[in-house]
């Protein structure tokens, strides 16, 4: 049942990921990485993360593709040229890659990981929610990274105003 | 756990070649913005698949993390497409090679 599942997902996933590649216009890709967002939500949600599940659709779906919509709606874009011409570069580049993590996964010894851990993962999932024990890591162990993300996320925020406030950068130029 | 790690690993390897794959072939600054995005989330897969199977819920704190910058990073982005889309009304990678010699 799990194994149906996840070859649900991991097929959506690849199909969706393939066409945010391959569509000509910038909208459909957006909906199609849309898409691909709720499937990897629900890959989380058989991983027993359902914290980052609903974390996902939350910014993911939320928050950046809305922001990505907005902006290809504000830019009006023409259809237009769709690759560039290092395409099969490009594929041959994306090629190697895949066949190099492939090998990894296969050379590399990862069938006896399941078998070592899951017995002691058990009783700490029961006892508390997915969510309360990321609070409390996040909040002990990685209390500064999580200072340090708050900033990062400050200085975006300046940054993007900054960026697109008229006049900084007309003056400039 | 029917399903083995390195499904995983293979599909997050699947979904990493593709954004790859679509940095560096479209024209588009917006696609190659998404294909970012994908990338970021291959990692993510691994990430919460590692951190499932280890028993060890740091990964899925490092997958929080990896959120907050790829939010940092679609604002910063996004602000430089309006501002390059102001500057010569294109989004085009081809158009703008101010920085190349």
């Amino acid at each position: 049942m799990e194994t149906i599942v996840f070859f649900y997902f991991a097929s959506v996933i690849v199909v969706t990921a393939a066409l945010v590649v391959g569509l000509r216009s910038p909208v459909f890709s957006a909906l199609a990485l849309l898409v691909m967002f709720f499937h990897v939500a629900g890959l989380f949600v058989t991983l027993h993360a359902e914290f980052l599940a609903v974390i996902q659709i939350l910014v993911y779906a939320g928050a950046i593709l809305v922001l990505y919509l907005f902006v290809v709606m504000l830019l009006n874009l023409k259809g237009e040229v769709r690759f560039h011409h290092q395409l099969t570069v490009g594929l041959f580049l994306g090629c190697m890659v895949f066949a190099e993590a492939v090998l990894l996964v296969v050379k590399g010894d990862t069938s006896s990981l399941g078998q070592n851990f899951s017995p002691s993962r058990e009783p700490a999932q029961l006892m508390q929610g997915n969510t309360e024990s990321i609070g409390e890591l996040l909040y002990s162990t990685y209390l500064f990274p999580f200072e340090i993300a708050s900033l990062i996320l400050l200085v975006a925020m300046v940054g993007a105003v900054i960026l697109t406030k008229k006049g900084i950068l007309e003056a400039k130029s | 756990m029917d399903v083995p790690v390195s499904y995983y690993l293979i599909l997050s390897g699947i979904v990493f070649s593709i954004g790859l794959v679509g940095v560096l072939i479209r024209r588009n600054i917006i696609i190659i913005l998404l294909s970012i995005e994908l990338m970021l989330n291959a990692t993510n897969i691994n990430f919460v698949a590692f951190s499932s199977y280890l028993g060890n819920l740091s990964g899925q704190v490092f997958v929080f993390f990896a959120l907050t910058v790829a939010a940092a990073e679609v604002a910063v982005g996004l602000a430089i497409i309006i501002a390059l889309y102001r500057h010569s009304a294109s989004t085009n990678i081809d158009d703008f090679r101010l920085l190349k010699w």
